[in-house]
């Protein structure tokens, strides 16, 4: 994919997946997260006061991650996530993350940005909403990757 | 920020706290974790061609940044439990807050991070608020920025995290 590839506006393909328990605590446990919340069931609902043990922050950003370079390919490059978390996602739910397209530009030293706003949902009930900017290559032989110092302005 | 902070919590407005190393250099085997925990299929991860066509060589997830501080859940001769995000649990225990939650964060990505790097890190409380009423309790909010660096002194990141620290309703 090349920035001329994508148009404003565009919707990326659905992504959904049904969570477990296990989702959550594989997931906690690869960020390195031991708080109880994230793989106690009972510390989650008696001392949080949450239905269940839930996913946690860095766990909910490596699936934004995974979904946006799903779409790009590996010669995308995160700039930028800004996510903000408006509820839980708990075990037996199915959570969609889905995005569209807000702004394709192309910065002051020649690299191209895709501003992309990303939701993560289950029922259609927002949890979080999610604000990247990603790098994709210019032209064919462009490489976000190789951009150093000042040529990277995320 | 509202002018009814105690002295001691304006004082720490904008200062470098808490810097320190990663306990261990950045791994391949917690990047091939962290992506099976997301399903994540990514070739710069998993395949050596890939990644050393497209990054110069194996980099980790840039949204693994702040897995590299995460402390061991225990270590010998520690005496005291060590918390990721200190800042956050001394605004808990400072203002009383017994439970807290995360609501927003943001992460900016800089250098890529690589296998064996060994990392730097400190924190700088940006801001806190007056007490706020939200359905999970009573609290306030505040901002901290992790800033994130290599061992060649590379900015890597940064992630600006709020907190919501409260006592829940009765």
């Amino acid at each position: 994919m090349i920035l001329t590839d994508v148009r404003e506006g565009s919707v990326l393909p659905t992504l959904r997946y049904d969570v477990t328990a296990t989702t959550i605590v594989v997931g906690a446990l690869a960020a390195r997260d031991w708080r109880p919340m994230h793989h106690d069931h009972d510390f989650a609902v008696n001392r949080n006061g949450t239905r269940d043990i839930f996913m946690n922050t860095p766990n909910q950003a490596a699936w934004f991650e995974r979904y946006i370079t799903d779409w790009t390919g590996p010669l995308g490059r995160l700039g930028r996530m800004k996510f903000r978390m408006k509820g839980s996602v708990f075990p037996g739910d199915t959570m969609s993350l889905e995005a569209t397209v807000q702004a394709i530009t192309v910065d002051g030293v020649d690299c191209g940005w895709v501003e992309l706003l990303v939701s993560l949902t289950v029922d259609d009930d927002l949890k979080t909403d999610c604000t990247a900017r990603v790098a994709i290559p210019t032209d064919p032989d462009d490489n976000p990757w190789r951009r150093r110092g000042d040529q990277w302005q995320p | 920020m509202t002018d009814d902070l105690p002295p001691e919590v304006t004082a720490l407005i904008d200062a470098v706290q808490y810097e320190e190393r990663g306990e261990f250099p950045v791994e391949q085997g917690y990047v091939w974790t962290s992506c099976a925990s997301v399903e994540n299929g990514n070739p710069l991860f998993w395949d050596a061609a890939v990644a050393d066509a497209v990054t110069d060589g194996p980099i980790a997830p840039p949204t693994m940044l702040s897995v590299w501080f995460r402390p061991h859940h225990w270590a010998p001769d520690r005496t005291e439990q060590a918390l990721p995000l200190q800042v956050h649990f001394d605004l808990k225990e400072r203002f009383g807050l017994p439970e807290a939650v995360m609501t927003d964060n943001t992460i900016v990505f800089h250098e890529p991070v690589r296998p064996g790097d060994l990392l730097r890190t400190h924190q700088i409380l940006r801001s806190v608020s007056g007490p706020k009423t939200t359905k999970l309790g009573t609290g306030r909010f505040w901002v901290i920025d992790v800033e994130y660096f290599n061992q060649r002194d590379d900015l890597v990141g940064v992630e600006s995290y709020t907190g919501f620290g409260y006592r829940r309703g009765e």
